[in-house]
């Protein structure tokens, strides 16, 4: 292996380099300097998200374990681009005066860490490779959930994450093992036509997708996502909305479609059947949500109702939809946390009825809000709109008619609940408006960047062509 | 030659449009004018350096104007040869255009700097301006009918936010409705007549659908529907569209009540550029229009020109507003240009039509814009749209009132002014092709002499009534365009279209035939004579007038009661035999559905509540039991 092969990781490589330059600038830099440490993080970050658009060649490393493509490059950088977003609008909050310790320098190292993890996963090609990646990613996230340790609730969504991951991860191991003993090997390309049809392959099946729709949340598997998205830091929960969703609906699609393309006829029912559930049961939870944070966990939930809608087609078109569905669902769910995020900081306000009149006193962050609530809710000609029509095409290709048809009635009851919150803002009066404030540079440029994209990505189209055409380098 | 910078033009008023939009709170007045105004003549400049080079560089190869695409870009893909494209085109009709509407629209931003003087709103007004700038751009630009039609709806709808920009005003958000509705239904036919081309055509593209050989072939495929092709069904569709926007008789209703927006709108929307969009849709398909079942469509085009433009003439005899005594001339002007290009034909000489209407559009944009910014200057002056509120004002404005008097004889089509040129050449053009339809033209140039000079003299002339405080000139930002369109009024006749524009784009002569103008100038001098002899000074002449014509005076008045017919059928008809069944059905039945669906949703959200019980071991057992019975379900479920 020379240095030109290893230049296929550049990806990791780079963050890795960065994780440990971090180290060493968090040392260096103590007391009222520490701030800079931020500022140092998020200026790298940017450095090699624009390098990360280089182009990159194709191929296998480590004996086929780790894989790269044009359509995982195109998608790493998707997850880049996110986690600048996010760490834009963390820096404001990781500065706070008023949070009581400053360990600014882990909170990037821990976020980098687990999107080091997230980018071995979606490269992964072997199935103890996913499982070592699909760790590396989780428990960073644990650290971070429980990131404000003073705080009772972020303490208590860090327990409830680890132990619903260890759950989670025991259940995918076991699955991993009985996939290995119904197929002989590990590695993916190994297994394709090799699993078999048999009780023990079916249930290896159910086990791993179940590892993974713990990290989706998917019905039944979701029950951790709002608890912990409401007492974790919102950055946190920023982050576990969608760059860890979005890794790991990549993963298992691909995985799906290809590895285990001869189980066809039982994974799509089993889809089927969860993206329904799924749909219904995040949309009656949301329906009744007070809290934001909790509001937008269930909001995300009925979402991966609707991506796996759009994977039931099991084709590259379904591949490029569904990638095109959460890169703009990544843009529009940062906007509408980041709102959240900073009201959350500014004011401590988390509830819908405190937004009362929060249009009369902030306009742009409100119509923020209402673009990126929008685009989830799907109303044209914001990006949302387009993604989810993509989705139905996608789904009623095959003949699932039923299925648009349902999640039609579901995206009817997402956009009561989206609206509510948009009334509370912009029509509701209230005595006690949160004041206005003036947001840091830092912020405002994320929150354009955001904006700009909702209508970018949904009008211009060469930016679906592309995603067309990269999803080419699939076998299917 | 590089051609994308072209892309600029209309984008400047867009990104002025954003910016304006986004800071409104934060730019006040006067900053917000001198920032429209600066990006727009940036986008002018580029528009004359453009039109400029067409002309007389790149454009003409072999002695044939070339349509080139500065500009494309495919935006949405259907099949191979169908695909929806943004692009820039550059013709001879494109280019007139990038000269007309940047320049009206300076003038207009450069005039309201004046004229918005500590309106409220000041920076909206300016962020709309350069919204419907961009707009009438990209529309007079577009490569493709889908093109024409996103920026037909755009201009829609910010015609629809400057009409009703006094929104406080319940008259001035009525006819805001009104304008945007009329046009809407007109808009409908467009839609179906482009469905219907790209049907057959298969193609949205300007370049191909004016191409003979491709004409020809689609002669011969498509089908008959009730005696006609299906294409010259579609055409008429579109023009039913285009007949919306140009306020052409029966759809012409909104026009008079979009007076209600601020003047300087009504000079640069109703008067100079989204008005005459029709009459640019209509030459832009021109080649269609003409060829397909020997020119019925153009019949229909030239014949609802013939009747607007004297029907309106009528109503304007007898209206007390000064406002819409314009909006009626224009009116009747739109309708000399669709008549114009309804009796052209095609090839040489046999053009003159098709060169005649664009050359009216060219120079009644000046005029009227002129007018009507005169007009504006004068309520500004005396806080009043009727004439029984002026009277004698040419000694208190004199700049206003030589620029009026310019624009009332260039209308009037007196030489040398620029109407004269225009005028001559669609009577000669009329005179040729259908003489019944030069009756009406010629009757109606006489009309056009009176009314407008009824209204000169009505406002600068007649006795002085009571002022409460004396008129004044208007300040320097409002008097400065009106000598540049004054200027423009006088001396754009000269300009020899035959040299740039004709159906076929290969340049031609005509030359005046002087019988012809002797003719069109006598009956405009008598006009002038006439309304000299009835209001110069106050007399009762034209009261007996009006008295010994009676009812009929009363039905001009009324404006022959379109309105109310409109008014009877939707009100009467419509919404109490249709509408009202649908709306009890809508109410009980639909309603009912989802009211019931909609407390189910809350009614179920409230039962499965306590699933979410915040215990991690419930969720362990929950995660456990699911993927347990999602084994079970899937092992029983098939069968070995």
């Amino acid at each position: 292996m020379d240095l030109n092969s290893l230049m296929l990781m550049r990806h990791e490589l780079i963050l890795t380099l960065l994780i440990l330059i971090l180290l060493v600038v968090d040392i260096v830099f103590t007391g009222e300097n520490k701030k800079k440490v931020s500022y140092i993080a998020v200026g790298l970050f940017a450095v090699y998200t624009v390098i990360g658009f280089l182009p990159l060649k194709e191929g296998t490393l480590f004996g086929g374990m780790f894989e790269t493509n044009r359509m995982i490059f195109t998608f790493k950088n998707i997850l880049n681009i996110g986690v600048l977003l996010i760490s834009l609008l963390s820096i404001n909050w990781l500065n706070n005066k008023s949070l009581k310790h400053q360990k600014i320098g882990e909170f990037f190292i821990l976020l980098f860490s687990s999107l080091l993890g997230m980018f071995f996963l979606i490269s992964s090609r072997n199935f103890l490779m996913l499982y070592l990646s699909l760790e590396l990613s989780t428990l960073p996230v644990t650290a971070l959930a429980a990131y404000d340790i003073y705080s009772r609730k972020s303490s208590e969504a860090g327990i409830k994450l680890i132990l619903s991951a260890a759950l989670s991860s025991g259940i995918f191991l076991f699955g991993i093992s009985f996939i290995y003993a119904a197929g002989g090997s590990l590695y993916f390309h190994d297994l394709v036509g090799n699993i078999g049809h048999s009780y023990l392959s079916i249930a290896g099946l159910v086990m791993f997708f179940a590892g993974f729709a713990f990290k989706i949340s998917l019905v039944p598997f979701h029950f951790w996502t709002a608890d912990v998205y409401e007492g974790a830091p919102t950055p946190v929960s920023n982050y576990l909305s969608v760059i860890s969703k979005s890794a790991a609906v990549f993963i298992l699609m691909i995985t799906l479609f290809v590895t285990f393309r001869e189980l066809i006829d039982i994974w799509v029912p089993m889809l089927y059947g969860i993206s329904i559930l799924t749909m219904f049961i995040g949309n009656f939870f949301a329906l009744r949500q007070q809290n934001l944070k909790r509001f937008l966990a269930f909001s995300s939930v009925a979402q991966a109702g609707f991506v796996m809608m759009g994977m039931l087609a099991a084709d590259k078109l379904a591949v490029a939809t569904v990638i095109y569905f959460m890169a703009i669902y990544i843009f529009s769910n940062i906007g509408a946390f980041g709102v959240v995020q900073i009201v959350s900081i500014f004011s401590g306000k988390e509830n819908i009825d405190d937004y009362n009149g929060f249009y009369r006193t902030n306009p742009n962050l409100a119509l923020v809000l209402m673009l990126s609530l929008f685009s989830l809710a799907g109303i044209p000609p914001i990006a949302g709109f387009f993604g989810k029509f993509f989705l139905y095409t996608s789904a009623a290709s095959k003949g699932y008619y039923l299925l648009v048809f349902i999640a039609v009635v579901n995206v009817t009851i997402s956009l009561y609940y989206y609206l509510l919150v948009v009334r509370a803002a912009f029509l509701r009066r209230s005595d006690n408006p949160i004041p206005y404030f003036k947001n840091d540079v830092l912020t405002r440029i994320g929150l354009i960047i955001v904006v700009v994209s909702l209508f970018l990505i949904g009008l211009y189209s060469p930016l679906y062509d592309y995603i067309n055409s990269v999803v080419n380098v699939l076998n299917i | 030659m590089d051609l994308t910078y072209t892309v600029l033009i209309p984008l400047i008023p867009l990104f002025m449009f954003l910016f304006l939009g986004l800071n409104y709170k934060r730019i006040k007045e006067p900053l917000s004018g001198y920032i429209g105004t600066a990006g727009l003549l940036i986008t002018a400049l580029l528009s004359f350096y453009t039109a400029y080079q067409y002309f007389f560089n790149y454009g003409k190869v072999d002695e044939v104007y070339q349509k080139i695409y500065a500009f494309n870009t495919v935006w949405i893909h259907f099949t191979e040869s169908l695909h929806i494209d943004m692009g820039v085109l550059l013709d001879p009709i494109s280019a007139v255009m990038l000269i007309v509407v940047p320049l009206i629209s300076l003038m207009v931003h450069l005039y309201s700097i004046g004229y918005m003087h500590k309106e409220p709103g000041f920076t909206r007004f300016y962020a709309y301006l350069s919204l419907f700038t961009f707009s009438m751009l990209g529309l007079v630009l577009a490569t493709n009918l889908f093109q024409i039609y996103i920026f037909w709806e755009l201009v829609g709808v910010s015609s629809y936010l400057l009409i009703g920009y006094y929104y406080e005003k319940p008259s001035a958000i009525l006819a805001a409705k009104k304008a945007f509705i009329v046009t809407r239904f007109a808009d409908f036919g467009f839609l179906v007549g482009i469905l219907m081309i790209s049907y057959y055509a298969q193609t949205f593209d300007f370049k191909i659908l004016n191409d003979l050989d491709f004409i020809n072939n689609l002669k011969m495929q498509t089908g008959i529907f009730m005696g006609l092709s299906v294409i010259t069904v579609a055409l008429v569709l579109i023009f039913i569209g285009g007949a919306g926007k140009s306020a052409m008789f029966p759809l012409h209703i909104w026009l008079p009540d979009a007076m209600e927006g601020p003047t300087p709108v009504s000079a640069l929307i109703h008067a100079a550029t989204m008005v005459v969009a029709g009459v640019y849709l209509v030459a832009r398909l021109f080649p269609m229009f003409y060829f397909f079942d020997d020119g019925f469509a153009l019949h229909v085009v030239a014949w609802t020109g013939a009747f607007t433009t004297f029907f309106a003439a009528i109503i304007a005899f007898t209206q007390y507003d000064i406002k819409r005594v314009l909006a009626f001339s224009t009116m009747s002007q739109i309708g000399y240009m669709m008549l114009a290009l309804g009796v052209s034909g095609y090839g040489g000489h046999e053009g003159l039509g098709f060169m005649a209407g664009i050359f009216h559009l060219f120079t009644h944009a000046m005029f009227k814009a002129l007018l009507f910014l005169g007009a504006g200057a004068i309520i500004h002056a005396v806080h009043s749209n009727y004439m029984q509120d002026m009277g004698g004002l040419r000694k208190y404005m004199p700049i206003t009132h030589i620029t009026f008097l310019i624009a009332a004889l260039a209308i009037s089509g007196i030489p040398p002014f620029a109407g004269f040129f225009s005028k001559d050449e669609i009577l000669a053009a009329a005179f040729e092709h259908n003489f019944p339809v030069f009756v009406i033209g010629y009757i109606v140039a006489g009309m056009t002499a009176f009314y407008m000079f009824r209204l000169y003299f009505r406002i600068f002339w007649w006795n002085e009534p009571d002022y409460k405080h004396k008129p004044h000139e208007a300040p320097k930002a409002m008097t400065i365009p009106l000598l540049i369109l004054a200027f423009m009024s006088i001396f754009s006749g000269f300009i020899p279209f035959d040299e740039f524009v004709s159906p076929d784009n290969k340049p031609f002569h005509s030359h005046i035939d002087w019988t012809l103008a002797g003719l069109s100038i006598g009956i405009g001098v008598l006009g002038i004579l006439a309304a000299l002899l009835f209001y110069k000074k106050e007399k009762d002449l034209s009261q007996r007038f009006r008295y010994a014509f009676g009812d009929f005076y009363k039905w001009t008045f009324n404006k022959f009661y379109i309105d109310d017919i409109y008014f009877f059928v939707t009100k009467t008809i419509i919404f109490k035999y249709v509408s009202s069944p649908f709306a009890w059905f809508d109410r009980h039945v639909v309603d009912g559905t989802m009211n019931g669906i909609g407390n189910g949703t809350v009614w179920i959200s409230t039962k499965i509540k306590k699933l979410q019980s915040g215990r991690v071991q419930d969720y362990a057992m929950f995660f456990v039991s699911g993927v347990l019975i999602l084994i079970l379900i899937v092992w029983f479920s098939i069968n070995y």
